[in-house]
C-alpha cells in the first residue's frame, strides 16, 4: 500500500476524531447554534461561537459520525445546500462581531441527492467561495479528515489553511478518479499516489499552508496531543491576523487563491 | 460526465463496450451527429434533418433542441461585427500533475475543437454596447475547468473590474479538470474571488447557462451571476445524474435539472431562446450602462 492509501484508510476510520471533539478539545465554553434562517438545520455541519483562551471566535465544520446512528445525523458527514449555509450564515455574523472563523473540514463531499440539487447545492457552493474570500475577519481552515471536492472547499477558503499529517484534500474521491477515468475501479491505490492529494504533496504547491503530525498510537488515541498543537498555533496565528488592516488582510487571501494554476502564454 | 462524484460513480454492471457505448451515446445527446453527407440526426426528437435547415443559431428545426455551439459560432450570433478581440489568445495547459499521455489528451481536444483551450475570452460590443465576453467549449474536454479555463476567465474578469466593464459568460461544463487534479479545485475559489471583486466595484455580471452546466462550474461561477440566463432545456446541475442515482438509488423525476427545473426552483432568472439572446443580452447591458 502507498503513502497516499495508507492516509485514505486512517482518515476513514470510523475512530477517527470528528469536528466536535477538536471543538471541544480546542476552545472552551462552545455554544452551538442552528439553522441557515432559510430552510433546515444540517446535522452535517456544526457551528457555533466559543472562547479559544480569551479570544472569542466563530468554529464551524463539517461533522461525521462513530456510530451508525451518529452518521445518520449528519448524513455521514455530507452536506446539504443549508449546510453550507447555515456555515455562511455563521461565517457574516463573525464579520459583523469582528470574530475569527475557525473551520474544521472533513467530508467525503456535499451531498448528491435531489433535495440538494432543488434547493441548489451549487449555489450555496458557489455563494460561499465568493463571500468568503471577501469575509472581512480573518479566516482559518483545517483539513482534520477527508477533502473531497467542491464540498470541502466550500469551508476552506480562508487566511491559513492547514492539515494534520493525514488528511487529503482533492478533486474528487480516488475511487472516483480510477472509474471515470480509467474505467477501472480497482486501481483506487494507483490514483490516490497519481492524485497527489496527501498533506505532504499539498504542501509542496501551496495548497496548505502547515502539516500537523499525527501521534504514532493513532490520532483517536491521543487527540490531546494534536489539539494542543493546533490551538497554540491558533493562538499564534490568528493574533497576528487581527491586528492586520482589513484590506490587507483581504488583498492576502485574495494572492493567496490568485496564485493558483500552470500554464505557458507563447 | 460528472467530475465531482463522491461516494458512487458509475454503475459498474455492464461490460466495458457497453459502459463506452452508453457514455459515448449520453455524450451527444444535445449535439446532432453530423456524417459527412448532407443529413445529420438530432438526437433529442431522432428527426433526420437536412444540414442546410439547421441555421447558424444550430437549432434542429423539427423539435428546436439547442444544439451545443462552438465560441466562434457564439461569437458570430452574439457579438456586434468587426467587434471582438480576443483576450489570452494564446494560453496552453501544462500537466501539474505529470498525469499519463495528458498532452495527449490535450492535443486531441485542440484538434477536435479547433481552440487551444476550453474558454475563450475577448472584449467586444453587443447592440452597440461595450462588454468583457467569455464563451466555454463543451467540445474541449467537456468544457472542464483546470488551470487555463480558471486563469483565463479570472482575467477577463479583472479585465472588466479595471476597465469598469460589465462581464457575460457563456457556461457549459462538465466541471472540474480532473487531469489537473487539486489545481483545478482551486480554480473555483479563484475566479469566485475576482467576481467578488468585480461585484464590490459595482459592475453587472450576466452568467448564460448553455447544455450542459455541471460540477465545479456550477459550484463557483454560473451560480455567481447578477442575473442569469439559460437557454432552454439546457441541463444544469451540482452532481451527475446517475452520481445522484448512485447514491439514492431513486428514479430522477422527469425534467430533473433541466433549465425549466432551475428556473422553478428559483436559480435561473430567465430562459432566453437564442435566436433572442444576443436582443435581450443588449437591452441588459444598455439597463445597466454607467454615467
Amino acid at each position: 500500500m502507498n503513502e497516499a492509501m495508507k492516509s485514505v484508510s486512517i482518515v476513514r476510520k470510523i475512530e477517527r476524531p470528528n469536528t466536535r471533539q477538536f471543538i471541544d478539545a480546542i476552545f472552551n465554553d462552545f455554544m452551538e447554534f442552528h439553522g441557515d434562517r432559510l430552510f433546515a438545520d444540517d446535522g452535517a455541519v456544526v457551528g457555533g461561537i466559543a472562547f479559544l483562551e480569551k479570544m472569542p471566535v466563530t468554529v464551524v465544520g463539517i461533522q461525521k459520525g462513530h456510530t451508525l446512528e451518529e452518521n445518520v445525523a449528519c448524513n455521514f458527514g455530507s452536506p446539504n445546500p443549508e449546510g453550507y449555509r447555515k456555515a455562511l450564515r455563521l461565517m457574516k455574523q463573525a464579520e459583523k462581531f469582528h470574530r475569527p472563523v475557525v473551520t474544521f473540514i472533513n467530508t467525503a463531499g456535499a451531498f448528491c441527492g435531489i433535495g440538494a440539487e432543488e434547493r441548489g447545492q451549487g449555489e450555496a457552493i458557489a455563494r460561499n467561495l465568493l463571500e468568503m474570500s471577501r469575509l472581512k475577519t480573518p479566516v482559518i481552515s483545517i483539513f482534520i479528515g477527508e477533502g473531497g471536492s467542491g464540498g470541502a472547499i466550500a469551508l476552506a477558503v480562508g487566511d491559513a489553511v492547514w492539515m494534520l499529517e493525514h488528511g487529503m484534500y482533492s478533486v474528487l474521491s480516488p475511487e472516483g478518479f480510477a472509474s471515470i477515468l480509467w474505467r477501472d475501479s480497482s486501481r483506487v491505490a494507483e490514483a490516490a499516489e497519481l492524485m497527489k492529494m496527501t498533506a505532504k504533496d499539498l504542501l509542496k504547491n501551496e495548497v496548505i499552508d502547515r502539516m500537523f503530525p499525527e501521534p504514532k498510537e493513532g490520532l483517536e488515541n491521543n487527540l490531546d496531543a494534536v489539539a494542543a498543537e493546533l490551538k497554540k498555533a491558533l493562538l499564534e496565528t490568528l493574533s497576528k491576523l487581527m491586528e492586520e488592516e482589513t484590506s490587507l488582510l483581504l488583498e492576502n487571501r485574495y494572492q493567496r487563491f490568485r496564485k493558483f494554476g500552470e500554464f505557458v502564454e507563447s | 460526465m460528472n467530475l465531482f462524484g463522491k461516494k458512487s460513480y458509475f454503475s459498474l454492471e455492464g461490460g466495458e463496450k457497453e459502459r463506452t457505448k452508453r457514455s459515448d451515446k449520453k455524450r451527444q445527446k444535445a449535439e446532432p451527429s453530423i456524417p459527412d453527407g448532407m443529413w445529420i440526426k438530432c438526437n433529442t426528437c431522432k428527426a433526420i434533418i437536412y444540414k442546410k435547415e439547421v441555421t447558424e443559431y444550430k437549432l434542429c428545426p423539427n423539435c428546436d433542441a439547442h444544439f451545443r455551439m462552438s465560441p466562434s459560432e457564439r461569437i458570430a450570433i452574439t457579438c456586434d461585427e468587426g467587434t471582438w478581440v480576443e483576450l489570452d489568445a494564446k494560453m496552453r495547459p501544462k500537466n501539474p500533475m505529470n498525469y499519463p499521455d495528458y498532452e495527449q489528451v490535450i492535443e486531441k481536444a485542440q484538434k477536435k475543437a479547433g481552440i487551444l483551450e476550453g474558454v475563450v475570452t475577448g472584449r467586444c460590443k453587443i447592440c452597440g454596447q461595450d462588454t468583457v465576453l467569455a464563451m466555454m467549449d463543451s467540445h474541449f474536454i467537456m468544457g472542464s475547468m483546470g488551470s487555463v479555463v480558471g486563469e483565463k476567465v479570472t482575467r477577463a474578469v479583472e479585465y472588466a473590474t479595471e476597465n469598469r466593464l460589465p462581464i457575460i459568460i457563456f457556461t457549459t461544463s462538465g466541471g472540474a479538470r480532473m487531469q489537473e487534479g487539486i489545481i483545478s479545485l482551486m480554480q473555483m475559489a479563484k475566479v469566485a474571488e475576482a467576481l467578488g471583486r468585480h461585484d464590490e466595484a459595482g459592475l453587472l455580471y450576466v452568467a448564460v447557462l448553455t447544455d450542459p452546466t455541471t460540477g465545479g462550474v456550477t459550484a463557483s461561477f454560473a451560480m455567481l451571476g447578477d442575473i442569469i440566463l439559460s437557454e432552454p432545456k439546457a441541463l444544469i446541475g451540482f452532481a451527475g445524474q446517475r452520481v445522484i442515482q448512485g447514491t439514492i438509488h431513486q428514479k430522477l423525476p422527469e425534467g430533473f435539472q433541466r433549465a425549466e427545473f432551475q428556473l422553478e426552483h428559483g436559480f435561473v432568472d430567465r430562459i432566453v431562446h437564442r435566436e433572442k439572446l444576443r436582443e435581450e443580452l443588449g437591452k441588459i447591458l444598455l439597463l445597466h450602462k454607467e454615467g
